[in-house]
């Protein structure tokens, strides 16, 4: 039978279901086919803190966006196009995200009255016409997979029986092969990565292996998908890609600034939702010259780093907010010691535990502020996933050349979103090699471990084992010059002033900040920074596709500003900073620049949507 | 000199295998640094820091290897005293800083130097993890039982009962005993020995650097400020006889005025007492044995002192091999660069990759 083949530029698909249904890996693989298949895409992860919520209720339900399209997108999507729904529950809790028209496909099997009582549902909604203003299409997937694998069990190359748990466990895998089918998916991937997968337990790879075709198979025989998509490649610029993921890409420029500034890579870190898949990941990498130590508690990871530091190695804790205030009395020890150390905070929903899985802006205030005394620290944040690769790199850059402990602000969104990235070559990467002291730098011929470089006020790092270079630093404040402990009052001034001069300097090593103003007749800029670059990216084409004029700026530097950001947001009529926190930005470019910023804030755990944004700021421009 | 680092026979300074060894000799004067000492007239600290200055020559290696790392509290003004490099960092952080220092650089001898606040009130956690992980430090733990830097507070080791500007009318915090702490740790190498018995800190010291792993060395420091006499009872002449006993491995534990005193096992509970008039045949009289793999025997000589110092055990109470955490972790970082050494060209494509064409 042919189907009707309907090309699309775009598609949302979410799939959803309990956290033990396998969401997040079929989602993952869904996304593999789709970037092999060349189309751009972007991924959003949501899941619950707790690895086991009560199986069929709504707190349980994990899910897994994905968008894809035949250009380049910017984020994962407001709402879906299609809902896999695996229970009662992933129905309902997704349903108030959905467009009229929005195709369902949902697991009829446990539609049991039980089951929609654990989903809070008073009646059956496939049976009474809630779900009238969707396109449903009722599969029993759970059954059919049941029977596909016990079919595949009795078949010619049968390798054995699994279970009927087991057998129905594979129900993810139906899904996403009818979902592969829908969208003319290229499945090679998916049928290595489950023989890699489950190579040694051959009953197990044949009953997902079955489970897939069949449902591929359920697709093309069945009438009630009578139409299939089809997604053409998106024309990216040209070069090897890979779909890769926030936390794996800022492991990966961690990596890379150990290699390219030729130190050993020393991580000292707490395991923390959602960074630890940092610490995972640099743990597998020992290859690399990598040293990792899965420390006592965050003041030891830090306190472990910062030692690696004062040995000349390339030094990193990771953490996510809780974890970033634990170590604030070590940053500061690293503020007055003038080392290098790269405080990489994955943040979260806060305050205190706050939520740990979903994703939040809240913690600027804390990295640019969040210590006793005067104590600057540069604050850097990578805009995409594949950004924290680029940003980890300029983090490294900051910290090796102004001895500086440096914070990298991730999120939860970028950690475990992705997004395809095109390759860097080794070579282009920046040289990040530094200097270490050698000899004496005095002029009676002793070593003066505060004597500055006039061009970056950083001081000379002497490690030890150098001979005649023999000093001792520390937390008490230092006489200029020599180091040694100065209570002298004008000496503490004069410290104070040399440290943020310092911080405050790295701004002549910036680019001047980038404008996008096609029409160059915006009178409204938007400005944000960190993960808000999608959805605040998409929102400006859907403004202009519109006919209207809006300008972008997205910063990557938030601590020193970029040169030339004060001139730009005294350009525009109106400066408009959408954040995920309470407006943490705002108050630093009000107090900093003296304009009136328009904020926009929502702290609800998820990205903003592009179309929330699109209406805000039509609303701006048109005086609405 | 790596190679030793892997063979359990060698003699000698364990802990600095694989540290550059200096050419000619260094003496102790090679080891003041050139800032004026601000430690009260009178305090125990000098004479630590004397008995150290005078033992890092022995150790034979190069000066710039060797790295001090302190917290907080008078004791961790110690760096700044020595002409080595230093750091005086954050109150309690200092073992966790050198665990990070000593992973990432096996040439260097690394020392701590801490206090009774430091070590196990504030930078508990940091002690026992580094104790047990066994990374190849050396902790000098000056336990003066008060804290002197905030001016004469009760200590983690103070005695209940003491009267202090924070506790006046007795403390009732009971205290740890270090020895017992690092004990239950899982220490591989912990003693004890008095500021004012150079010799004896100066064996213990060449002990501790003998062993390669976390070395835990107590020493009893007065603080003549704040806490003035505190272990007169192990110092007087008249009376540190009877207080006094001075473990030495093979040697029965016989001390006090002609030796009347002895320590005895229960042989039913395996307890440790002191009791008198017992003669030299007596099978329960305890020999002293630092190598015992099984931690029992020297938590019981730990237990002994607690309380009012009467009995106090000086000398090693255990001396273990184990492996120890900066080697096993570099040893897995060479396996690995040995094996395959890393490429990051091929790490960054990964294996699922596609390509858009020009």
């Amino acid at each position: 039978m042919t189907k009707e083949v309907m090309q699309l530029d775009r598609v949302v698909i979410r799939f959803a279901g309990d956290s033990g249904d396998g969401m997040q890996l079929t989602g993952d693989r869904f996304t593999a086919e789709t970037a092999v298949f060349g189309n751009d895409v972007s991924t959003l992860p949501n899941f619950p803190a707790e690895i086991r919520a009560p199986a069929g209720t709504l707190p349980g339900v994990s899910s897994f966006q994905v968008h894809f399209a035949n250009y380049d997108i910017l984020t994962s999507g407001d709402r879906p196009d299609v809902l896999v729904a695996m229970n009662p529950a992933a129905l309902k809790a997704n349903l108030a995200d959905l467009r009229p028209g929005t195709t369902i496909i949902v697991d009829t099997h446990d539609f049991s009255p039980r089951n929609l009582q654990r989903a809070e549902y008073t009646s059956n909604p496939l049976e009474d016409d809630s779900l009238q203003s969707y396109h449903v299409h009722p599969v029993d997937l759970t059954q059919l997979t049941v029977d596909a694998v016990r079919q595949a069990a009795e078949g010619p190359d049968s390798a054995g029986e699994v279970g009927r748990k087991d057998a129905a466990r594979a129900k993810n895998m139906f899904a996403l092969g009818l979902v592969s089918w829908l969208f003319h998916r290229p499945t090679e991937s998916t049928l290595e990565y489950l023989t890699a997968k489950f190579g040694d337990r051959p009953a197990l790879l044949a009953a997902n292996l079955a489970a897939f075709k069949a449902g591929w198979n359920y697709g093309e025989t069945t009438e009630d998908f009578a139409v299939r998509y089809e997604v053409k490649p998106a024309a990216l610029r040209p070069g090897a890609y890979r779909n890769i993921s926030g936390n794996l890409a800022l492991a990966y420029g961690l990596i890379a600034a150990g290699e390219r500034s030729g130190l050993p890579l020393f991580l000292g870190s707490y395991p923390i939702t959602p960074a630890s898949d940092v610490l995972h990941e640099l743990a597998r990498q020992k290859a690399f010259n990598v040293y990792t130590v899965q420390a006592e508690d965050e003041i030891a990871g830090i306190g472990a780093a910062l030692g690696a530091a004062f040995g000349g190695a390339l030094a990193v804790t990771t953490t996510s907010g809780p974890g970033l205030a634990l170590k604030s009395e070590t940053i500061g020890l690293g503020v007055a010691l003038e080392l290098p150390l790269l405080v990489c905070d994955v943040q979260r929903g806060g305050p205190s535990t706050g939520l740990p899985t979903k994703t939040e802006q809240a913690d600027l205030l804390q990295a640019m502020f969040g210590r006793n005394g005067e104590a600057p620290v540069p604050v850097v944040a990578p805009r995409s996933p594949a950004d924290c690769f680029d940003t980890a790199l300029e983090a490294a850059r900051i910290a090796l050349t102004y001895r500086t402990p440096v914070i990298l602000l991730s999120d939860g969104a970028l950690a475990n979103g992705s997004e395809p990235w095109r390759i860097p070559d080794v070579e282009s990467l920046p040289d990040l090699r530094p200097e270490f002291a050698t000899g004496p730098n005095g002029d009676d011929g002793g070593f003066l471990p505060y004597l500055r470089d006039p061009e970056t006020l950083a001081r000379p790092w002497a490690v030890p084992g150098t001979p005649g270079l023999e000093h001792r630093i520390g937390g008490i404040e230092k006489a200029d010059r020599t180091g040694e402990v100065s209570y002298d009052p004008d000496n503490h001034d004069r410290m104070v002033r040399l440290r943020q001069a310092k911080v405050d300097g790295i701004a002549g090593s910036l680019s001047p900040v980038e404008v996008d103003d096609p029409s160059g007749q915006a009178r409204v800029l938007v400005l944000g920074w960190g993960s808000t670059y999608g959805p605040i990216g998409a929102a400006c084409r859907r403004v202009r596709g519109e006919g209207l004029d809006i300008a972008q700026a997205h910063l990557r530097h938030l601590n020193p500003f970029p040169p030339g950001l004060g001139e730009v947001l005294h350009h525009y009529d109106r400066v408009v900073v959408p954040e995920m926190n309470l407006g943490q930005l705002a108050l630093l470019l009000r107090a900093r620049f003296l304009v009136d910023v328009y904020g926009y804030h929502k702290v609800r755990g998820m990205p903003f949507q592009a179309e929330e944004l699109a209406d805000l700021l039509k609303g701006v421009i048109t005086g609405g | 000199m790596v190679d030793l680092v892997d063979d359990p026979s060698a003699e000698g300074f364990r802990s600095v295998f694989g540290v550059p060894r200096v050419e000619g000799t260094l003496r102790a004067r090679d080891f003041k640094s050139d800032q004026e000492v601000r430690w009260c007239p009178g305090c125990g600290d000098y004479a630590i820091l004397a008995a150290v200055q005078g033992f890092l020559p022995e150790l034979g290696v190069r000066r710039e290897n060797i790295v001090f790392i302190s917290g907080i509290g008078c004791s961790s003004r110690f760096p700044y005293y020595l002409n080595t490099y230093g750091m005086h960092s954050i109150h309690g952080r200092a073992p966790a800083i050198a665990t990070g220092l000593a992973t990432t650089r096996p040439d260097l001898s690394v020392w701590v130097a801490t206090g009774d606040g430091d070590a196990l009130s504030i930078g508990g956690n940091h002690l026992i993890h580094s104790l047990r992980r066994n990374v190849n430090l050396k902790i000098l733990l000056f336990n003066n039982r008060i804290y002197g830097l905030t001016k004469g507070q009760y200590s983690p080791t103070s005695e209940v009962g003491k009267i202090t500007k924070s506790s006046p009318f007795g403390s009732v915090d009971e205290p740890f005993d270090p020895l017992s702490l690092a004990l239950g740790a899982g220490a591989t190498f912990v003693a004890r020995t008095i500021d004012s018995d150079r010799k004896h800190l100066t064996s213990v010291l060449r002990a501790a650097a003998a062993h390669r792993g976390t070395a835990l060395v107590e020493i009893y420091q007065n603080c003549n400020i704040f806490n003035d006499g505190a272990f007169d009872l192990l110092k007087e002449p008249g009376v540190r006889g009877e207080s006094v006993i001075r473990l030495e491995h093979g040697q029965p534990l016989r001390f006090g005025t002609d030796g009347r005193l002895v320590v005895l096992r229960d042989l039913a509970t395996g307890e440790l007492r002191v009791v008198e008039g017992v003669p030299d045949d007596d099978p329960a009289i305890v020999v002293h044995d630092a190598y015992q793999a099984d931690p029992t025997y020297a938590f019981g000589l730990s237990r002994l002192g607690v309380g009012d110092l009467r009995y106090t055990p000086i000398g090693v109470l255990r001396s273990v091999s184990r492996p120890v955490y900066d080697d096993e972790v570099r040893a897995q970082i060479a396996r690995a660069t040995q094996h395959r050494p890393g490429d990051l060209g091929t790490l960054l494509r990964g294996k699922d990759t596609w390509t858009v064409p020009a």
